[in-house]
């Protein structure tokens, strides 16, 4: 495995593709350091935009499943990406929608709380250091003197991988450690895979991996994280801090309540979990230490005034709505 | 707005104590209620994940209703407040989704009150039929824009000059 | 007319593609870089309580997550009217510093370097960071390896995190740190001025030490003479974590010196149907399309920007180099877009010696990490240097902290015009009728985009085998204390 030379059996052809992503993914492929030449051992890349200049073109040319393993990251939201899913699919044996955004929508999946008329009235006509007299807005073709330049459709609704092309794997985290990364390399090259359509992650959720002390939750207020300086030691949902670690999967080591803030939910549901929010929603509920009507509804009005911030920062795409009732004008 | 045609599809969620009872006893005192609530029996009100409520509306329920005993009255004692405070939790979330607060409901019913739940299946019904349909599904459907702009983007790719690498 | 398409570009963060039209003659009549993409911050921030917007802007960009965290964090201080303690601004100003060391040494060794060490049109499956570490061992791949693992290891040490750090509130930072982390943290901050230092001789050896180097960083291809941006204390100096914006025109003088609070009043973002990115431009002087010069309201932010629109650095070493890279390319500003690879070495430097700086501060310790706000939030700006330039969140809350309204003006998009213009001009210097169109001639040309972003390394083309490297170590007087070879 660590044997850097040439290795008696052909190395293999990884791709690793971004989508409507940030670039964290790739970073914390890079991140597991001197093991990528390990990874080089192993295979060819032929496609990674961020390290290696292979283009579009190559890849169109390829066989078939000739793509031994493609690891894909960022959610879907123009035709442009769904291209590259399907192109992708086509060549590739193994595909691994990689990190949140491609699992479950992560932040780009926000704008499913909007249309497209909705964030295009905002990019180019509205926020205040727009210059635009003329109401010019980014089109699918424009034709300029020399000739027609094309942009991709822009969706109203962002998707997940999944929800445009059949996936094996997924690897949850936004975005994943490297050290995940780097066990799920070891696991792919080694054979030891649980069935296809399965997260390849922990079972249980970061509670797990959390230092803090935790004894009875009853909440009688949630707070908001700059209204307190929680205790260092105590689990901070005991604290009245939202926390969602209690539904997120394991994987991270807990780093977040660790420095003091609270989880926000990168790494996704925990294994059987099928919506996050609602886990969240579920699972704080029964923590509110009332039972007077009126008083719940208080508590949650003004402890938690953003619930799709807290609760589906990172899943609103692939949770069972998926998004916030379609705006009319956002439909042609 | 209503369409005359519509009938809502409503799925309840009953809890085995008391609401089911009440459903049970609505039917041998022969009470006439709209037919438009599927019941689904569960031990407990506090059995009810707000998953189970997403789920049915994003497959294609018009509205849910769950029902449960009235507080001080569960069977397991305290569950049916954790069922009020997910429900209020569940409603204080989908406002933000643009879903209208008459789609979920919460009904208290004991074993004895097959009237009162009767009246208040009608009562939903009627605001759900004046709602129209929710067909959820269709906030994310496309009519063929992806698939079109999909082959653009092979066209443009076919067109550009090709160079030897 | 004939399309060349590249697509995608690559060793940068982000999508793009440029499409190079030519003529019937074959020369270049115009050259576009599209952003294919748009995600939506600016409105699908609405909506979102305002503490959770330094984990969603972390997400504009996972090279740079940082930054975005930063800026976030000063625009909630800002919207909260909350002054964070000594120790927190000072923890803030070394985390920054931080990483501000491993997001320009990862560019730096990483992304641009290829083209130098492998050389612009080298087969493409060795044209990448694999390939220069197999080219130049593991005594200096094992540098760059260390700097960018020590980086990482202490953002997440400090932040939570190495990529999307969980650390930033109004007031303040979640948590500080002990003594024993202080201590790792000079100790591996001393390790970094060392790297900045070999960084820098490396490039004087290999980039500056080849005359067709040289020839291509002073190679009027490449040369646009815009305005300048970046953020100065208040001596003028460089710093990336706060200070006023200034920018400096083409002719060398200031055109203008604001608070970022203020930056509606000097900043506007034009729109083009031809790409989903807008092009920030300078208001006073107004967009006159996409061409350099005085008259023009095109303007760069980056590492050449800042050091062309400061006085100095401040610290010693950097100072030195600052005023060495001056004097070699013939006073300012330096309008050599190859030189921000240069630039980019010296802020390297600059923020390293910063880091110490910071961590030996008897506050960096301290207990008090936060203060808690106490006013209604209403309207913030936060702004930061991101290491590809001027980043701004402007946010609009109601009276609870959930914002009403969202702008963000970051960091490349500043450089969105001149880059357009960039890739041009090189299209149109290296596509001449006649000249056979290669995969490697357009990486040339992609070049003039991947200076903006990531960096140059350094290296002679060379034969394909190992490549001969010999680098030198210098004190400041000269006395070399570490010689490195290999294969001489």
């Amino acid at each position: 495995m660590s044997d850097r030379e040439a290795s008696p059996r052909e190395k293999g052809k990884l791709a690793l593709y971004w989508a409507a992503s940030c670039g964290g993914c790739d970073i914390n492929t890079l991140g597991i350091n001197e093991k990528i030449l390990d990874v080089a051992a192993a295979f060819d890349i032929v496609l990674w935009p961020v390290a290696i200049d292979a283009k579009v073109r190559s890849i169109e040319k390829m066989a078939d499943k000739s793509i031994d393993l493609c690891f894909f990251n960022g959610a879907i939201r123009t035709s442009e990406q769904e291209y590259m899913a399907r192109l992708l699919r086509q060549k590739s044996k193994v595909l691994v929608a990689f990190g949140s955004c491609a699992h479950e929508g992560c932040i780009p999946a926000l704008a499913n709380m909007n249309s497209r008329e909705e964030i295009f009235q905002t990019a180019y006509h509205d926020t205040p250091s727009t210059d635009n007299p003329k109401g010019i807005r980014p089109q699918t073709e424009t034709e300029v003197p020399e000739g027609t330049l094309y942009l991709p459709f822009f969706y109203d609704t962002v998707k997940t991988l999944d929800q445009c092309v059949e996936v094996e794997y997924y690897l949850p985290g936004c975005p994943p450690e490297p050290e995940r990364i780097w066990d799920a390399i070891v696991a792919i090259l080694e054979g030891k895979l649980p069935p296809p359509g399965s997260v390849i992650g922990a079972n249980t959720t970061v509670c797990d991996e959390c230092p803090r002390t935790r004894t009875e939750k009853k909440i009688k207020e949630f707070k908001r994280t700059w209204e307190i300086i929680p205790d260092p030691e105590i689990c901070l949902l005991e604290q009245g801090i939202v926390c969602c670690g209690i539904a997120t999967r394991a994987g991270c080591g807990a780093n977040c309540p660790t420095v003091g803030s609270p989880c926000i939910g990168c790494y996704g549901p925990n294994e059987g979990v099928e919506d996050f929010g609602a886990r969240m929603m579920s699972a704080l509920a029964s923590v509110i230490d009332s039972e007077d009507p009126e008083e719940i509804d208080r508590i949650i009005r003004e402890g938690i005034p953003d619930p799709i911030g807290s609760f589906y920062r990172f899943s609103l795409a692939n949770s069972h709505l998926r998004r916030k009732v379609l705006a009319q004008d956002g439909k042609e | 707005m209503s369409n005359n045609d519509f009938e809502p599809r409503i799925i309840g969620f009953f809890c085995n104590w008391c609401s089911y009872r009440a459903a049970d006893l609505a039917g041998t005192s022969r009470i006439k209620y709209q037919p438009n609530v599927r019941i689904i029996r569960v031990m407990c009100s506090g059995r009810v994940d707000p998953t189970f409520v997403l789920k049915a509306l994003a497959l294609g329920a018009d509205g849910v209703l769950i029902a449960g005993c009235h507080p001080g009255e569960c069977h397991y004692l305290e569950q049916n407040y954790k069922a009020m405070r997910r429900y209020t939790m569940l409603k204080h979330t989908l406002r933000f989704f643009g879903i209208e607060e008459e789609r979920i409901r919460l009904q208290w019913a004991s074993a004895a009150e097959g009237a009162q739940l009767a009246q208040a299946i009608n009562e939903m019904v009627d605001q759900v039929r004046e709602l129209g349909p929710l067909n959820w599904s269709a906030q994310w459907a496309d009519n063929g824009q992806i698939e079109t702009a999909i082959e653009r983007i092979a066209e443009e790719h076919a067109e550009a000059m090709e160079v030897p690498a | 007319m004939k399309r060349i398409s590249i697509d995608p570009i690559t060793r940068l963060e982000g999508h793009g593609k440029i499409d190079i039209f030519l003529t019937e003659e074959g020369e270049v009549a115009n050259a576009y870089l599209q952003i294919p993409e748009l995600r939506g911050f600016e409105r699908f921030c609405v909506g979102r309580a305002a503490e959770f917007m330094p984990n969603i802007t972390n997400r504009i960009c996972g090279v740079c997550p940082e930054a975005h965290h930063m800026a976030s964090t000063k625009a909630l201080d800002a919207l909260f009217k909350v002054d964070p303690p000594p120790t927190a601004k000072k923890l803030r100003e070394m985390f920054y510093s931080i990483f501000f060391v491993t997001d320009h040494t990862t560019h730096f060794y990483a992304l641009g370097a290829p083209d130098f060490v492998m050389g612009p049109d080298a087969p493409v499956a060795e044209r990448n960071i694999l390939g220069i570490i197999k080219k130049v061992g593991m005594d200096i791949a094992g540098k760059v390896l260390k700097m960018r693992h020590d980086g990482h290891y202490l953002i997440k040490m400090i932040g939570g995190r190495p990529v999307h750090p969980n650390w930033g509130l109004p007031g303040g930072v979640s948590r500080g740190i002990t003594e024993e982390q202080r201590e790792e943290i000079e100790k591996l901050g001393r390790d970094a001025i060392e790297f900045g230092k070999f960084s820098i001789q490396l490039f004087n050896d290999i980039v500056l030490g080849n005359p067709g180097y040289v020839d291509l960083i002073k190679n009027e291809a490449y040369i646009h003479r815009t305005y300048n941006m970046g953020t100065v204390d208040e001596n003028n100096l460089v710093n990336f974590y706060d200070g006023m914006i200034r920018v400096v025109g083409p002719d060398g003088k200031e055109h203008a010196k604001y608070h970022p609070k203020d930056y509606q009043e000097y900043v506007a973002e034009h729109v083009e149907s031809w790409s989903y990115l807008k092009f920030p431009f300078l208001k006073k002087i107004g967009w006159k399309g996409f061409v350099d010069g005085v008259d023009s309201g095109v303007y760069k932010a980056t590492p050449l920007s800042r050091l062309n629109a400061a006085d100095g650095m401040a610290t010693p070493l950097a100072q030195a180099e600052y005023e060495r890279m001056y004097d070699v390319l013939g006073g300012k500003p330096v309008d050599h877009t190859l030189a921000t690879h240069w630039a980019r070495l010296i802020e390297l430097l600059y923020a390293a010696e910063h880091w110490v700086e910071l961590s030996t501060d008897p506050d960096i310790t301290g207990e008090t990490f936060r203060v808690l706000p106490t006013e209604t939030p209403t309207e913030g700006v936060g702004e930061v240097e991101a290491p590809r330039g001027t980043l701004t969140h402007h946010y609009w809350t109601d009276e609870r902290g959930i914002l009403t309204q969202v702008n963000l003006i970051v960091g490349t998009t500043n450089n969105n015009a001149p880059i357009n213009m960039s890739v041009k001009k090189a299209a149109q210097g290296l596509i001449k009728k006649g000249t056979i169109i290669t995969e490697g001639l357009l990486n040339t040309i992609e070049m003039a985009y991947r200076a903006y972003d990531p960096c140059m390394a350094c290296a002679t083309h060379t034969l394909p085998g190992q490549m001969p490297l010999e680098v030198m170590i210098r004190t400041p007087d000269g006395e070399i204390i570490e010689h490195l070879t290999q294969n001489l």
